[in-house]
């Protein structure tokens, strides 16, 4: 009886915290969602109704905001991807002895706040900055165009913030590639490029999912990079909902927000895994 | 260009070939011709430069001096994926991520060839695996990985096939079946292997030429019964098989001999067989070539007398002896257990023989432990 007990015990904790903390919160976010405004109550009094309703019209009033945040976390991922790809491959493969360095100088940023390198990259990106002045100079942007304030500059916020989260599933799917496969691929035939399409990729692709998920499902819900670096016009799902809430005190549309902002991440997470898990990656 | 250097035939040819690892030089000065056809055989202990000599003919490290020829073609610069040169790899190397099936096609793909299915079968069938087609490689066993690393290299026809210690992971009893194996396939599909390994046996089993390397180059290149039997250097004598080498001055001529004599005893040894510079040399005996007789008995041919029987160590097909001579060096000795005769015992005092053809004579001024001391058993370092 004890032996298969322990494991139950063991579980408790864990379960308890999960359902004070995550279950009982959600279901509280689904009530509030479905809950109106009390007639002549005062501000952030709400009745408990079933009206689903609040989805449609949470949806149609943020759909631009719902849009950009696929739209900039997409491109995050995308950018970040592109980044994260030739950096993980060259550690896994041509650091040598440098190796653990890099790796430690890929984390290193979370030794400080997430909110302090945000603001940061205001400073970068600012009239003060040595980009703004540099791209100029080039005639790369205009003497009139600035930099921050625009989604050029939450993309790129984004795609700094969760670089390290595509790095290090990329580097640890590239690294188990045993280079002798690579070298086998050349000596039947295939040049650098045809190797990486039909050897290096579709073994790194373990990787590739994960670094993507963990880019593209915190992006999506972000909006510290769009509060920090961008503007009115720049607002993300992730903004309305922080300001519904603690602003507008409108917490059934806040509630039926984050619950469509879940779904659609669901819905666009589980498409992506069915096609790179199952179609062949060539 | 690329095509020139893809249809390549002919013999290979290795022209003063270099290569340097900083301070370290792992092959040096190497020149080699390989002929069309042939099963040859690099052999040599870890860090010999045999591998790396594969590597550079394969196109997978840059020679830092010297060329390779391919028939009239210079492939020396030639990438790997433009030379008519597929390679079994030590661990296989197959895409774990495509099948069996895919795995072979690979080659066949990149170079666009229509009967894809038609050549993977028939080197399937070849290999004696057509059922595994559809599976992975993590699915099979490490003979059968074996034999589809083959086939994935020799579906392409290459004018040259490397081999990296192909059978370095299949436990004993496999790789003798291998080895017989790939000896027929050689012979049936009459392509020019170049086979590397640190197997004494598995090289003199199926090469028809070998040479021994050591430090980077080549210490004696030939037949395995000439290189067994007339080994011209200490290293080699030791390298291939057993030997006894025994220190002696060269003290006369008779005919076509010359007469040596160990610490007082004379023995003659072939004039083609003595590879001595001067009046000093090591003769040389296999321990197999011995015969050991009781004081009373006479012998013929060379002798060697004041023997003790130090140590016997019954293995079935033979009895091995250490025998103590009276200059303190013990000697090996291998007698076949056919003749129903019981086996000597310690402490027997014998006289030593053997057929004066069987003798190999060194320099006298050789290291006579060369070649012995290698470990031969760590891959993967090279």
């Amino acid at each position: 009886m004890r032996k298969i007990r322990t494991p139950y015990l063991l579980l408790l904790p864990g379960f308890a915290f999960l359902f004070t903390f995550f279950i009982l919160p959600i279901i509280n976010l689904a009530q509030t969602s479905t809950q109106t405004s009390i007639a002549g109550g005062d501000t952030g009094q709400y009745e408990q109704t079933l009206r689903f309703a609040n989805y449609f019209d949470a949806f149609i009033e943020n759909k631009e905001q719902f849009g950009r945040s696929f739209l900039y976390a997409t491109l995050a991922t995308v950018l970040a991807l592109a980044i994260a790809y030739p950096l993980a491959y060259a550690i896994a493969f041509k650091s040598g002895k440098y190796k653990n360095v890099l790796l430690v100088l890929v984390v290193a940023p979370f030794f400080t706040s997430f909110l302090l390198r945000t603001i940061a990259w205001k400073q970068i990106l600012g009239e003060e900055g040595f980009v703004v002045p540099t791209l100029r100079t080039f005639g790369i942007i205009s003497e009139s165009t600035t930099l921050t304030s625009t989604s050029f500059a939450v993309v790129m916020g984004m795609t700094y913030n969760f670089l390290p989260f595509m790095t290090l599933p990329l580097f640890a799917s590239i690294d188990r590639i045993d280079p002798r496969t690579l070298e086998a691929s050349g000596d039947l035939y295939a040049n650098g490029i045809t190797t990486f399409r039909k050897v290096t990729l579709p073994l790194s692709m373990p990787g590739v999912v994960a670094g993507t998920l963990l880019t593209f499902i915190p992006a999506a819900g972000d909006y510290v990079n769009a509060a920090i670096l961008g503007s009115p016009n720049t607002k993300m799902l992730g903004n309305v909902i922080e300001s519904r809430y603690f602003k507008v005190v409108d917490y059934p549309t806040a509630a039926a927000l984050s619950f469509t902002l879940m779904a659609a991440i669901l819905i666009l997470v589980t498409l992506y895994i069915r096609k790179a898990g199952t179609e062949e990656l060539v | 260009m690329v095509k020139a250097s893809i249809e390549a035939r002919g013999d290979l040819r290795l022209t003063r070939l270099t290569k340097t690892y900083g301070d370290f030089t792992a092959v040096d000065d190497l020149s080699l011709t390989i002929p069309k056809g042939s099963f040859f055989a690099l052999l040599g202990p870890s860090g010999c430069g045999k591998t790396t000599t594969l590597r550079m003919i394969a196109g997978l490290e840059e020679p830092t001096a010297g060329s390779i020829h391919l028939g009239e073609t210079d492939i020396t610069t030639t990438k790997p994926y433009q030379r008519p040169i597929n390679t079994v790899f030590q661990n296989y190397a197959l895409f774990p991520h495509l099948t069996i099936f895919e795995n072979i096609a690979f080659g066949l793909r990149r170079r666009g060839k229509s009967d894809v299915k038609e050549a993977v079968e028939k080197v399937l069938n070849l290999v004696e695996l057509p059922h595994l087609a559809q599976r992975k490689p993590t699915q099979l066993s490490g003979g059968q990985q074996q034999r589809i690393a083959l086939a994935r290299a020799i579906v392409n026809r290459p004018a040259l096939l490397l081999l990296d210690e192909p059978l370095g992971a299949l436990d004993l009893k496999l790789r003798r079946q291998m080895q017989i194996e790939l000896k027929w396939i050689q012979k049936e599909v009459g392509l020019t292997f170049v086979h590397v390994t640190h197997d004494q046996e598995e090289a003199m089993t199926m090469a028809d030429t070998i040479a021994v390397m050591n430090e980077g180059q080549i210490e004696q290149m030939g037949s395995p019964a000439d290189l067994y039997d007339n080994p011209e250097t200490a290293y080699v004598a030791n390298f291939l098989g057993q030997s006894n080498l025994i220190k002696g001055t060269i003290s006369g001529n008779d005919g076509d001999s010359q007469i040596v004599d160990l610490y007082g005893q004379k023995i003659s040894l072939p004039k083609s067989r003595s590879h001595a510079v001067d009046n000093s040399t090591y003769a040389g005996i296999r321990p197999e070539k011995f015969r050991i007789s009781l004081l009373e008995t006479p012998v013929k041919g060379n002798v060697l007398s004041g023997g003790k029987i130090e140590d016997v160590s019954y293995i079935g097909v033979s009895t091995q002896y250490q025998v103590e001579m009276p200059w303190g060096q013990e000697l090996m000795v291998f007698e076949q257990n056919d003749d129903g005769v019981a086996p000597f015992k310690k402490g027997d005092a014998v006289n030593i023989s053997w057929e004066p053809t069987f003798t190999f004579g060194l320099r006298g001024d050789e290291d006579a432990t060369a070649g012995s001391e290698v470990a031969p058993e760590v891959l993967d370092e090279e």
